[in-house]
This record gives C-alpha cells, sequence and structure tokens, in this order.
C-alpha cells in the first residue's frame, strides 16, 4: 500500500501568538515549531498500517526550507521518504493545488493528513484534495481500518460517531484516538538523516484570498472573585451583569 | 443577485447554527437569500426560514439525501449556486458543513474563509475577519476570487427572528453514483441533549472531579441551565466522559455565551477552545489556578462543597 501523509509545520500548542511587521507578519521569535497534532496521528497511523500490511509511507510538506527539520522528524517516526513543495503556504486552495499534483503523480492508495492544521484550522485542505483528485475524502476520522481495498472508518460527528465504510482510493483528517503518537527512537533519528527529502517546484496556480493584517482578540478584564459561603452572589451578577441566565 | 445557504437538520429540526446562517445571509443585504434543504424535510418548518431573513427555501426531497452524503450534498449546492446566480454561499461550521464546503469551492472556483466571526466588509474588495490559531488571534482576508464560500463560527451575527414566512419551492438535482460511494453502516448519536457546538451555556468539569461518578453533579447543574456538558482531554483520555465532548485545541471550539470550568486548571490548549466564549466562571479549589485569568467570574473552593451550592442558588434564582 502507498500511503501518502500530509504534515504541517507550526507553532507548538503552548505557543504565545504575536505578530510583527504592524501586525502584518506571524512573529517567530521564541516559537518553536512541531509536526501538527492532528499531522502526528495521521502519521502514527500510516506507521502502524504499514507495519500490519507491508508498503511505503511518503511525507509531504508544502513550505520553505525551514521546514525541513520538521519533515527529518516525519522521517524519524517511521516515513520512507519525504518531499516539501518549495513555495509558501499562501491559502488552503493553494496548498490542496499543491498536493493534489503530487498525489497525482504517485497514485496513492491512501492520503492521511490531520483533521485541521492548527494555525489556520481550516478543516479544508482534505476535502479540496478529495474534489480535485474526485476521490472522497472524510474527516474528522478516530478509528481507521484498511483490509482488501476497502477502508473501514469511524467519523466524528456532533454528539457522537458514524461508522463509515468506502473503497480506496481515500483521503482522511485524523484525530485521537486514531493511533497513539510516536516518538522518534535513536536509531529512526540515525536513519532519518540518509533518507531522500525531495524537494520540487511548485505547479502553477494561484492562492485565491489574501490575508491583509492580523489581530490579537482584545485583553480580558480582571476576574470578579465571589465568596464560596455566597455562592448566590454569582447568580445575581450572572443575572444581573452579564446577562446571561 | 442572491445568496445561498446551505441549511441543516438535526433530529428532524433545522439546526439553530443554521438559522444563524440564514440570519448572517439576510444581514449581508446583498440581494435575496434563498436557504437550500435537502432529503426529507417538514413543509411548515422550512417556510419559517423566512423568520431568520430566507426569501425562498429551496427542497430536494430525494431521500438519499436524510444521512450525510458529503459528495452529494456539494454537488446539489454546485447546481443551485448556478441555477439561482448565487455569488456567496454561507454555511454554518459542522462535521458536514465544513467538508462540503470545501468541495463546494472547487467545484465553482470560489474563495474560501472558514471561521467567520463577522459580517464582511465591502468598502473596498470582499473581506472577512476570520478566528486563526484556535482563537488566538484573528487574520483579516480578502477574498478575490468572483464567487465566495464563507463558513460562520457560532455567534458571528444575532439570531433574526422578526422576518415573513419564506415561499417553499421543491427542485431536482442530479447526482452521480460516486456521490453516494461512501456508505454509512451506522450511527451512534447521543439524542434530546444540548449539543456542545450549538449550546448557549457550556458546564465542563475536569479531572478536578476525580473520577465519572461524580458527574453526576455537573450534569444537573447543566439541567438546571438548559446547557450541554463538556470536559477537558484527560477526562476523555481516560474515558471518564465521551469523546466528542472534550473541549479545547484538540477536541470541541465552544462559542457559548456562559462558560462554566469546574475542577479544570485552564492549560493553554484548553483556553484554546473556549476562548471565544463571551463569559467565563471558573470554580477550582486551588487559587492560582491559571484559568482565574481568563475568566470573568471566579470561586475559589472545593467543587464537591460549591456545584451543590450553586444549583441550590440557581433554583432559588428561578
Ligand atoms: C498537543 C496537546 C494538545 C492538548 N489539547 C487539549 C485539549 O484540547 N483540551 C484539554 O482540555 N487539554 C488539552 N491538552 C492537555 C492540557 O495540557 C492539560 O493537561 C489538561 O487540559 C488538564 O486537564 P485538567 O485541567 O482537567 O486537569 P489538571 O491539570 O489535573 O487540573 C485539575 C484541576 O482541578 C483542580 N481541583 C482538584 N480538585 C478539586 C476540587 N475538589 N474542587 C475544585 N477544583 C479541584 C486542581 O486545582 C486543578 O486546577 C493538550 C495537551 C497537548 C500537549
Ligand atoms: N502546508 C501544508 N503542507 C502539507 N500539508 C498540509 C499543509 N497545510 C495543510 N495540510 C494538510 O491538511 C490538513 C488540514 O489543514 P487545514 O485545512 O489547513 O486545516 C492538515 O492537517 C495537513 O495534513
Amino acid at each position: 500500500m502507498k500511503i501518502l501523509v500530509c504534515i504541517t509545520h507550526v507553532p507548538d500548542t503552548t505557543s504565545k501568538i504575536a505578530f510583527s511587521n504592524n501586525n502584518l507578519e506571524f512573529d517567530k521569535t521564541g516559537v518553536q515549531f512541531v509536526i501538527g497534532p492532528y499531522d502526528d496521528y495521521a502519521l502514527a497511523r500510516a506507521v502502524e498500517l504499514k507495519e500490519q500490511q507491508g508498503g511505503t509511507i511518503t511525507a509531504l510538506n508544502v513550505g520553505e526550507v525551514e521546514t525541513e527539520p520538521t519533515l527529518r522528524k516525519a522521517l524519524a517516526i517511521g516515513a520512507d521518504d519525504a518531499i516539501r513543495v518549495n513555495t509558501p503556504a499562501l491559502d488552503s486552495f493553494f496548498v490542496a493545488t499543491q498536493i493534489a499534483s503530487v498525489a497525482k503523480e504517485g497514485n496513492y492508495d491512501l492520503i492521511l493528513m490531520g483533521r485541521e492544521s492548527i494555525d489556520f484550522n481550516g478543516g479544508m485542505v482534505h476535502g479540496m484534495v478529495g474534489e480535485i483528485l474526485g476521490i472522497p475524502s472524510l474527516s474528522p476520522v478516530m478509528k481507521l481500518e484498511i483490509e482488501g481495498g476497502k477502508a473501514k472508518l469511524a467519523r466524528e460527528i456532533e454528539g457522537g460517531k458514524e461508522y463509515l465504510e468506502v473503497d480506496l482510493p481515500l483521503i482522511a483528517g485524523c484525530q485521537e484516538p486514531i493511533a497513539e503518537w510516536k516518538i522518534p527512537n535513536m536509531r529512526g533519528i540515525m536513519m532519518a538523516r540518509s533518507k531522500p527529502l525531495s524537494v520540487v517546484e511548485p505547479s502553477e496556480n494561484n492562492a485565491n484570498t489574501k490575508t491583509e493584517s492580523y489581530e490579537l482578540p482584545p485583553k480580558k478584564g480582571e476576574v470578579k472573585m465571589i465568596d464560596s459561603d455566597n455562592v448566590g452572589e454569582l447568580v445575581r451578577l450572572l443575572k444581573e451583569e452579564a446577562k446571561v441566565l | 443577485m442572491s445568496v445561498l445557504v446551505f441549511v441543516e437538520q438535526s433530529e428532524g429540526k433545522i439546526k439553530k447554527s443554521s438559522r444563524e446562517a440564514v440570519s448572517y445571509a439576510s444581514a449581508m443585504n446583498d440581494g435575496d437569500v434563498v436557504a437550500l434543504v435537502m432529503g426529507t424535510a417538514d413543509g411548515d418548518q422550512l417556510a419559517t426560514l423566512g423568520n431568520n431573513g430566507a426569501a425562498k427555501v429551496v427542497h430536494s426531497t430525494d431521500s438519499r439525501l436524510d444521512k450525510g452524503v458529503i459528495r452529494a450534498y456539494s454537488a446539489g449546492i454546485a447546481q443551485v449556486m448556478e441555477s439561482e446566480g448565487s455569488d456567496t454561499l454561507v454555511m454554518a461550521e459542522s462535521s458536514i458543513g465544513n467538508p462540503v464546503a470545501a468541495r463546494v469551492s472547487i467545484k465553482t472556483s470560489a474563495s474560501l474563509a472558514s471561521n467567520v466571526v463577522g459580517l464582511p466588509d465591502t468598502s473596498s474588495g470582499f473581506k472577512v475577519k476570520r478566528s486563526i490559531y484556535t482563537g488566538k488571534a484573528f487574520a483579516n482576508t480578502i477574498l478575490e476570487a468572483s464567487k465566495r464560500i464563507l463558513i460562520l463560527k457560532k455567534g458571528a451575527v444575532p439570531l433574526k427572528e422578526d422576518g415573513a414566512a419564506a415561499s417553499v419551492e421543491s427542485i431536482d438535482l442530479a447526482f452521480d453514483d460516486s456521490d453516494f460511494g461512501v456508505t454509512i453502516t451506522s450511527q451512534e448519536k447521543a439524542t434530546g441533549q444540548v449539543l456542545l457546538p450549538e449550546a448557549d451555556i457550556v458546564v465542563s468539569g475536569g479531572r478536578g472531579l476525580k473520577g465519572p461518578e461524580n458527574w453526576g453533579m455537573i450534569e444537573e447543574l447543566a439541567a438546571e441551565l438548559g446547557a450541554a456538558t463538556g470536559c477537558s482531554k484527560p477526562v476523555s483520555d481516560m474515558d471518564w466522559r465521551p469523546h466528542h465532548e472534550h473541549v479545547g485545541q484538540t477536541g470541541i471550539k465552544v462559542a457559548p455565551t456562559l462558560y462554566i470550568a469546574v475542577g479544570i486548571s485552564g492549560a493553554i490548549q484548553h483556553l484554546a477552545g473556549v476562548n471565544s466564549s463571551k463569559f467565563i466562571v471558573v470554580i477550582n479549589k486551588d487559587a492560582d489556578a491559571p484559568f482565574f485569568k481568563a475568566a470573568d467570574y471566579g470561586i475559589v473552593g472545593d467543587a464537591f462543597d460549591v456545584v451543590p451550592k450553586l444549583i441550590q442558588a440557581i433554583k432559588a434564582a428561578k
């Protein structure tokens, strides 16, 4: 089975978000970049499926040279090779067209992504790639089994989940508990150094959105503390001050 | 020109988030609002979308559309955008709406914006504000294509409830077999409960509650307030509560008017899921719990003492 795993290079979940250059650019000062947490689930499931059934795993990122350590980490976790499409990730449409052209070349049975990136949180790229390629795309997937060219999955819906069956090829946007995150071991890190990481130039396509500026949410006011012996006061404030009851 | 709204139902009723999307389209003031409903539905109920601002409801009664068939919905929407001449498609974020929007954007070459939090600014181009970095920031984004799709976050506009009845028309849509290529074999869904993403009030519990057997008081407090229940990640990881209740960066992002957190420390990943709440109440026995910094009202105390008292106080105030 040929598996493609799409990896984002995003600020660690504990990062403080700030902007520089008059709110025009993300401020990378002191920010640690990691594999997107949902992409980590996708990669972990890919490694398990390969262990069960054989095959190859290709890790893909659309991004500039600074994302290569993140791709190397994916190689250390268990991808066999990596591809970087050498361009800034302009918007979801642009990224989806780039992923789709790599996918067309490679003829993958399964394309695993994260449920969403944690920078733009669109949860859009998998559906877009699915539509461009004319194949099904399901997200957020919490369980994925492959048997004889068919996939059986569980997808989270509001207030519960649904179970689905579909033929490959398939795109899945992954989330827990699809697999346990894998931490690279020493041997994996050593091997990753010599695994192939190819850089391809973007296909000609344009973004169709443009972000003009960024802003931070307004600062929260001071918290009002209420004595635990006077809980009625909280109810009064919620009613009369906040007007939410 | 018209604005098309994709309307979803749940348990045979139009979702409140979809009514909000119709209200949004009406507030855009950019031509007639047409609402599209796919699958079996009650005609009287459809006409009530007029109340929220729809001029017309277009309804496909094809019963194959009763279950969440993402590709078929996408194909149907693209056809109706064409036949109604709609430049803009609006919908609420959901497990169906998001993947459908992604597909329609490709079919129609539309610019797409998700997590939209307010009305567009059309003074020069078409600009929307969207939430990014899991609610830690916003982007002001211009949609450059001649068609656009907006996926709304809960609360993007107030619900409009003062319109007239809408006309309801049925429509025939054409589908391919591949539109039904995914088989839904079964669904497990809580019924009759307030769903977390739609709730105006959420009561959440964390590891401070010690075990699943102590959720009775959380459920009672929620029932008293007509609220949905949520939890922190470790709570769902340990199976004290189902996964779909897990709130935060890697779970559900909620945007209620009131979020009550009981025995939750307020880790940055949890806050990421609740920072769109209008008011936050924190109950924690540790006065230094980081959650108090993000709260509007706080009580330092033992949950097992404070929550029962709070339930009594709410009953007394009714
Ligand atoms: C990549 C990543 C993603 C994550 N995503 C999420 C996410 O989406 N959502 C999420 O919630 N977490 C997430 N986490 C985990 C997060 O970092 C915290 O570990 C988690 O939120 C802590 O849960 P908690 O507050 O319930 O437990 P704890 O941190 O153990 O806090 C328990 C709190 O209860 C209080 N308490 C104890 N007893 C009582 C009592 N009797 N009465 C009142 N208060 C009491 C304590 O003072 C304490 O503040 C993520 C972590 C990582 C690394
Ligand atoms: N720049 C990128 N490079 C590779 N994969 C990406 C990129 N952006 C998004 N993806 C994939 O698409 C998923 C959904 O992203 P999004 O639609 O941005 O929320 C992510 O979890 C990744 O698997």
